[in-house]
């Protein structure tokens, strides 16, 4: 495959890669459910799951596992091949888009490769186009599930689905438009290097970013694209009061659980593409020359590590008075390792800072799901056509305008 | 044979079989289903060639808006499975032969052309995403922003059958 991967090294590069993403993504897509639930049963006064494992942390894996065992019945009438493809095609979609995301700049050297963290080549031109191309099919997943359940309320779902992601795809691209042509690529790792400061110019962190241009912008891509991952107060093709569960009442077992999972992991890769086109991707809010900062990775790890290992000796059960010092200590030696070898912190910088930016808008998403109600269905179309469409070309128009003024007059 | 070659020979084998199965096909879903596999397969064809942008746009907007358009009327009218008229199956044998001469004549126009399929690979300006944007807004912005303007001009007509049919 010589055309494809220039050495037979890089293949296996490529496949170790690939299994290492997969399996950090579907552990952050399980610890994902725990942290919704536990964080919408703080903001509702509960506790939320604590009974398996401490602090409930082993509740993802029962699941998991409950969902292995489940029976599986296909009901009668179903169009079986669309019936067993959309939940394919939902979580491959899902879990395709999640490679072309790059997490740091700097490559990992390892026995002579040059390892960069994310599995599209750095170099991928097309990055944010074949994002749109990849979330362009994923409406297939939920469509082609809601019609091939051969039942109404999935037929429903499916139904509002298509129009509802047709309607905010607009949105959603038109929002970008402006990033784009600041950067003038559409290369994901050089639009987060268009927010960094020039060389020779003064560096200003986190001023550089495009969200403070780019603000309204920012508001309709995340409302645009919370609407496309089909998620509070846009979940209208599930809404359990009307459609039962809407598009996947039909599934069962594993295969609901892939439409979960796919969920789930698009919105992981729509909090990355928030944090890459509008908040700097990896990089740091601070200043370059604000070296105390660097040592932040640390003073967020270690006092954490410590709080749980005190949280731990604590704990009531057995179990957890094992558990959790172990984990503390390890976050804690993880902290104190980033201190004392300065290029262990170096590299884990970027990592680091854009991690941190994902978790933030991660917690965005479940604090939403927490407090707001969910649209009505005329609603929904309303703010999707008269509202952000509008403001988002207006967006194109006003970027426009100013960066052509810049040219014109060289105030750069 | 060249690994591109190889390449190029699965994808155009992926877009053939889409196309035939989007014939053969009983029921309207499957029949767009396999429209969308030719449209993904000719993207991949289009990426092959270099020409990036492209493909990307090929699945955005044939792939993606035009055939869940497609997908989404199918599913609104609950299409059921394709009924066989005896004109419909009439129109068969002329087909064929309607096929047979347009095979014919793109590879009469390909001999005599004297260049082999490798040849239609064009990278440089026209692939590039620059090359393309200064083509369609520097030489053609005419020809372009006309057919924008058709294409508002059937957005107005919808809009208003629709309005005529509430009223």
């Amino acid at each position: 495959m010589h055309f494809l991967f220039a050495t037979r090294d890089e293949l296996f590069i490529a496949i170790a890669k690939i299994a290492v993403l997969l399996f950090i993504v579907l552990t952050v897509n399980a610890y994902l459910t725990w942290f919704e639930r536990k964080v919408v049963a703080h903001i509702q006064s509960r506790w939320g799951p604590h009974r398996v494992g401490p602090h409930g942390l082993l509740q993802p894996l029962a699941d998991g596992v409950k969902f292995f065992f489940k029976e599986d019945p296909t009901p009668a009438g179903v169009d079986r091949f669309v019936y067993y493809l959309a939940p394919l095609l939902a979580l491959g979609l899902a879990l395709t888009s999640i490679a072309i995301i790059p997490f740091g700049p700097e490559p990992l050297r390892v026995f002579g490769h040059d390892i960069y963290l994310g599995i599209a080549p750095p170099n991928l031109n097309i990055g944010i186009l074949a994002l749109f191309a990849i979330t362009a099919l994923g409406v297939y997943g939920v469509a082609l599930a809601g019609w091939a359940s051969n039942s109404k309320y999935p037929l429903l779902g499916g139904l509002r689905s298509a129009a509802q992601m047709v309607s905010y795809e607009l949105a959603l691209t038109m929002s970008l438009v402006g990033v784009l042509l600041m950067a003038g690529t559409f290369n994901l790792r050089d639009i987060i290097n268009a927010q960094a400061p020039l060389a020779g110019h003064p560096d200003h962190g986190m001023l550089g970013w495009n969200i403070w241009p780019q603000i309204l912008g920012f508001f309709c891509f995340f409302t645009a694209a919370v609407a496309e991952t089909n998620r509070v107060p846009f979940d209208l093709p599930e809404a359990e009061q009307e459609l039962v569960a809407g598009f996947h009442t039909e599934y069962a077992s594993f295969k609901f659980a892939m439409f979960f999972i796919a969920e789930y992991t698009s919105m992981i890769t729509v909090s990355c593409l928030c944090t890459i086109m509008f908040f700097g991707g990896w990089l740091s809010p601070f200043p370059a020359s604000w070296t105390l900062a660097h040592y932040l990775p640390s003073v967020v790890l270690i006092p954490f590590g410590l709080w749980v290992i005190m949280d731990g000796f604590r704990y009531e059960t057995t179990l957890g008075r094992v558990v959790l010092p172990v984990v503390g200590t390890v976050i804690t030696v993880l902290g104190l390792v980033f201190i004392v070898f300065p290029h262990v912190n170096a590299f884990i910088q970027a990592p680091f800072w854009f991690i941190s930016k994902v978790l933030l808008f991660l917690f965005v998403y479940v604090w939403m799901r927490g407090t707001l109600p969910r649209f009505r269905y005329d609603q929904l179309m309303a703010f999707g056509w008269k509202l952000l469409l509008p403001i988002s070309m207006a967006n194109v128009a006003i970027s426009s305008f100013v960066i052509l003024v810049k040219m014109q007059w060289g105030a750069k | 044979m060249s690994e591109p070659l190889l390449v190029f020979f699965a994808l155009a084998a992926l877009a053939v079989i889409g196309a035939v199965s989007l014939i053969l096909q009983k029921h309207p879903i499957h029949s767009a289903l396999s429209l969308i596999v030719v449209m993904v397969a000719l993207a991949g064809l289009f990426l092959l060639m270099g020409a990036e942008f492209v493909a990307a746009v090929q699945i955005i907007v044939y792939g993606g808006a035009i055939m869940v358009l497609f997908v989404f009327v199918i599913m609104l009218l609950n299409a059921g499975v394709e009924e066989h008229t005896s004109l419909s199956k009439m129109a068969g044998p002329p087909g064929l032969l309607l096929v047979a001469a347009l095979a014919a004549f793109v590879a009469a126009t390909i001999a005599k052309s004297g260049t082999g399929v490798q040849a239609a690979a064009q990278t440089g300006a026209l692939s590039s995403t620059k090359g393309i944007s200064e083509m369609v807004f520097k030489d053609f912005v005419y020809p372009f922003e006309l057919t924008s303007f058709l294409i508002l001009v059937a957005i107005l007509g919808a809009t208003v059958l629709a309005q005529r049919e509430k009223s």
